[in-house]
């Protein structure tokens, strides 16, 4: 028997969700089948399941989905608007900076957060942004560089 | 900090008179940033991973992981586990079949020793598998295992690579069990009374006599770390019967190939009973040229009949998971007082952990895509590889190469030191030169010694002078006055493979659809290098379409071409070799019927922006109107073509690395200020995947150099299994970074091209400790150069 049943607005959308004791905001994503959002550590020590909750960056391995309750939530499933990718994920994708991709969902949301707080950064602030992002693959030259390059495009729009 | 340069069509085009040069050096879509095609799943979040992959009544396995280092498993009861509401199975080694094998992801009969079960009586590492479970949920599942009493027999345990090799050392492999399936010759441990896994001695020329001859020797005892890849996506699967009953396992996988068949012989399966299914991979780095987990889910779903879903924690990573060889690399050199190299030597002794995956031709490679590097007359190598109670180290990017490196590229620093030698001067005058044979490649023929391996193309002259002069080498700069700072400079060369010579076969198959697009089928496996992208790339430009025309097909066992996989820096230059041949046909066979149509010979006829071309120019015709000519016109036929690819070669990669050190001397602390990335390639199919895996690579590097250690305790467990205390590189730690691609065409290659992937592993940290020397004056020889390795040599001064 569920324990606890919340409701939140996920992407845009009202969605009532049964959760299980103890259950963290990124199982529950998964658990309804919105996996974009990575596990890579689940200890708070990449970034790389971050999502935008009632606005702020957080990482949703490490809170419970119960503290989401009336929430909005925004993961890296809902940037893109019917089909048309969002700037930064437009810029990840012309800069080349997924490689394998497990990183990228979470640099993106971490790009989102930043680039409403700072729309003209420059790559030392684009840097100490993404200092908890940890990607394996890229060096971090192509995803800053997107980063930079998405300010651009979100200016342009 | 992204800087970036690219010279399409360099290298030596046009001196070279090669009938394949016109066709290399005018390139449509072959040398264009074009972008990935996975790049959209991959930016949008797309269920496209083996993690993300479901199936009705799926259930979740977990391992039980042994608390010893070295054990006999006395007894296990599991019916208190058994009994747990929700679970539907529980296997211990007496359920499965006990059959020796390697794990290594390597084309059979492997080089690596069949010491391995599934679930065996005994544990050889913390870590080592116990038990499966599989369970309704994750969380009962855990709970199971808990439930699971076992009784050990706790045995003596050595860790220490040169305590292994001693007389009267626990022992960890039986060789009385160990032996391979019955009347193999292959698969044996090379020498199980003494824990070695492995051993290899390459000699060319009298190295004694050569070392007579010398004016200087110099030697040097290098250390380097047991790191982890600390892939992103960790190891994950799903296998499940279909309604065939047939077994289907969704891995992320570098060698979907011989993982299919080392599941059949695991499990004792037909391999026509199995299919393995590759989808995106979130990096692989070596850790997945394994069968690791595998067998695991397809054993549960064998027993139950149920989807079967297991993936690694991260704690599972840094613990059970797979690990780069840390090394102990002895160098004795020779040298004439005019810098002439006479003779090089190498020993190295490698930790192979419990299980020897991989370790033979890891501690071969060591010296074997090293010592190449440098001209001398007389070369002596020799390599062991010793059993200890750790987890188990097998491929990593670079493949013993890395560890090779450090050692090598030391050393020649301090060659170069002793003569007083600018250490650029000493490379130039002692590396290997375009048209030299490899040493390490000899082969007796006939009472003859001969080389198997020509270095017909080598770009490491352009990378030393283009990096050098790009990061003003030799230029003064500011040394700093050690309040607290002091800089300094340093830089390395290294090189590397295309592929393992004689050991590969790769390709694709490709297939014309009515619209004119290709369905290009590969068994080469993308993990996130963009091998796809690449082979799509090779693909269009020779069937002369837009990448819009192509769909890149990831691999399935059961409709794929065959291919080894994704290893050893070979994807471009074997996969992309057999994709150019199989699209040559296919483009043949458009043109076969074109000719007919436009009553023209298919000899003087071309495709360009899918347009049919005649001597006399674009004809009305396009590959759409031949395909549908031959789907529904008079010429009825599927066009479609194979094309597969392997040598007897394995051309190299060079680079040059050059760096710029900041050492705070208060703290001890290193930072790599300034990075410039030389690497010759070949040809850049696309010149942002390539950079890409220049700076990834490097990063990587940095790391091995500065900070990665797994860390144990004096019961060889992992005291730092997770990535707070396991410390990869982030965005701060990066130098400002240039990276320089160049292209000496390989005309072996498709399109001119190497390769790209591992040979910028190799340069970093040799650079970064030779800088230090510049910087301080002090030699650190071993990995990773912590602060306290710093101040402590500082202390030593
Ligand atoms: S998975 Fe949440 S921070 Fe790493
Ligand atoms: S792209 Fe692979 S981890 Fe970042």
């Amino acid at each position: 028997m569920p324990e606890l049943e919340i409701v939140l607005t996920v992407n845009g959308r009202a969605v009532r969700w049964h959760l299980e004791p103890g259950e963290t905001l990124l199982e529950a994503l998964h658990a309804h089948h919105l996996k974009g959002t990575k596990l890579i550590c689940g200890t708070g020590d990449c970034c790389g399941c971050g999502v935008m909750l009632n606005g702020n960056s957080i990482n949703a391995c490490c809170m419970l989905a119960a503290q989401a309750e009336d929430g909005d939530l925004l993961t890296v499933e809902g940037l893109a608007q019917n089909g048309k990718l969002h700037p930064i994920q437009e810029a990840f994708a012309q800069e080349g900076a997924a490689q394998c991709g497990y990183c990228t969902p979470g640099f993106i949301m971490r790009a989102y957060a930043f680039l409403q707080e700072h729309p003209h950064p420059d790559e030392a602030e684009v840097r100490a942004a993404l200092a908890g992002n940890i990607c394996r693959c890229t060096g971090y030259v192509k995803p800053v560089a997107a980063v930079l390059r998405a300010a651009e495009l979100m200016q342009e729009q | 900090m992204d800087n970036e340069y690219y010279e399409p069509g360099g290298g030596n085009i046009a001196d070279a008179g090669h009938q394949y040069a016109r066709q290399i050096g005018r390139t449509r879509v072959v040398g264009q940033k074009e972008r990935r095609v996975d790049a959209r799943p991959l930016v949008t979040g797309a269920p496209v991973y083996a993690a993300e992959y479901e199936q009705p009544n799926m259930l979740h396995a977990r391992i039980l992981h042994s608390p010893h280092a070295h054990a006999n498993i006395l007894h296990i009861d599991t019916s208190k586990a058994n009994a747990l509401p929700g679970v539907r199975a529980v296997l211990t080694h007496e359920d499965l079949p006990r059959v020796a094998h390697s794990t290594a992801g390597q084309p059979y009969p492997e080089t690596s020793p069949y010491d391995a079960y599934l679930l065996d009586r005994r544990v050889r590492y913390v870590g080592d598998w116990v038990a499966f479970v599989a369970a309704d949920t994750p969380a009962i599942a855990e709970e199971a295992l808990s439930m699971i009493a076992v009784e050990y027999e706790v045995l003596p345990a050595v860790f220490d690579p040169l305590e292994a090799m001693r007389e009267g050392a626990p022992q960890l492999h039986d060789p009385d069990t160990t032996h391979p399936i019955s009347g193999q010759h292959f698969g044996d441990i090379y020498d199980a009374a003494h824990n070695l896994a492995a051993h290899e001695e390459i000699h060319h020329g009298d190295f004694a006599a050569t070392m007579r001859e010398a004016d200087i020797v110099v030697e040097g005892e290098y250390r380097v770390p047991f790191i982890s890849h600390a892939v992103l996506e960790p190891h994950v699967c799903v296998a499940y019967l279909d309604g065939y009953d047939r077994l289907i396992v969704v891995s992320s996988t570098q060698v979907p190939y011989h993982t299919r068949r080392q599941l059949a012989a695991v499990l004792q399966l037909p391999i026509s009973r199995i299919r393995v299914v590759k989808p995106r991979v979130g990096g692989g780095f070596g850790s997945k040229q394994e069968m690791v987990l595998e067998p695991v889910a397809a054993a549960l779903a064998l027993n139950t009949r149920q989807p079967v879903r297991i993936e690694y924690s991260r704690q599972e990573e840094f613990t059970a998971g797979r690990f780069r060889h840390p090394m102990i690399i002895r160098m004795r050199s020779g040298v004439k007082r005019d810098g002439t190299l006479l003779a090089l030597s190498m020993h190295s002794i490698g930790n192979a952990g419990a299980y020897g995956t991989h370790s033979f031709t890891v501690t071969r490679s060591t010296g074997h895509k090293t010592l190449c590097l440098y001209r001398a007359k007389a070369y002596a190598f020799r390599a062991d590889a010793a059993y200890t109670n750790l987890p188990i180290t097998g491929a990593m990017r670079g493949y013993g190469a890395p560890q090779g490196f450090f050692a090598l590229e030391s050393h020649i620093d301090e060659i170069a030191h002793r003569l007083n030698m600018d250490p650029l001067e000493f490379r130039r005058k002692n590396h290997v030169q375009k048209g030299d044979w490899d040493p390490m490649e000899m082969v007796e023929e006939d009472g003859v010694w001969r080389s198997k391996r020509q270095f017909r193309s080598c770009g490491l002259p352009q990378c030393l002078e283009r990096g050098s002069a790009a990061f003003g080498w030799g230029k003064p700069f500011d040394r700093g006055d050690g309040k607290p700072f002091r800089r300094g400079r340093g830089m390395a060369t290294a090189m590397q493979g295309s592929g393992v010579a004689s050991f590969e076969l790769g390709g694709a198959s490709i297939k014309l659809n009515e619209d004119g697009s290709f369905n290009v089928m590969t068994g080469a496996t993308d993990i996130g290098q963009g091998s796809d992208t690449i082979l799509a790339q090779i693909a269009a430009e020779a069937l002369g379409v837009d990448m819009g025309k192509i769909i890149m097909h990831s691999v399935d066992t059961d409709s794929s071409v065959f291919d080894y996989g994704s290893y050893a820096s070979s994807t471009t230059y074997i996969s992309g070799g057999g994709v150019k041949v199989a699209a040559d046909r296919v483009r043949k066979q458009v043109l076969d019927v074109a000719g007919d149509l436009l009553d023209c010979s298919p000899e003087d006829m071309s495709i360009v922006d899918s347009v049919i071309y005649t001597p006399r120019g674009p004809s009305h015709l396009t590959v759409a109107d031949i395909a549908s000519e031959t789907l529904y016109g008079k010429h009825r036929q599927q066009i479609m073509a194979k094309g597969d690819f392997w040598t007897d070669d394995s051309p190299a990669p060079f680079f040059a690395q050059f760096v710029e050190v900041e050492v705070d001397t208060e703290t001890g602390r290193v930072r790599v200020t300034r990075a410039v990335n030389a690497l010759d390639l070949g040809k850049a199919i696309n010149p942002t995947l390539a950079s890409g895996q220049v700076e990834g690579a490097v990063a990587m590097a940095l790391g091995y150099a500065l900070s990665e250690e797994v860390k144990f305790d004096e019961q060889g467990r992992v005291r730092n299994a997770g990535f707070a205390d396991y410390k990869v590189m982030s965005t701060l730690d990066m130098p400002e970074m240039t990276t320089i691609l160049i292209e000496d065409t390989e005309y072996s290659g498709p399109f001119g091209a190497k390769s790209a992937g591992e040979v910028p592993t190799n340069g970093m940290a040799p650079a970064v400790a030779n800088a230090i020397q510049d910087a301080l004056g002090v030699r650190i020889r071993s990995l990773p150069i912590t602060p306290e390795k710093i101040l402590q040599a500082l202390d030593e001064l």
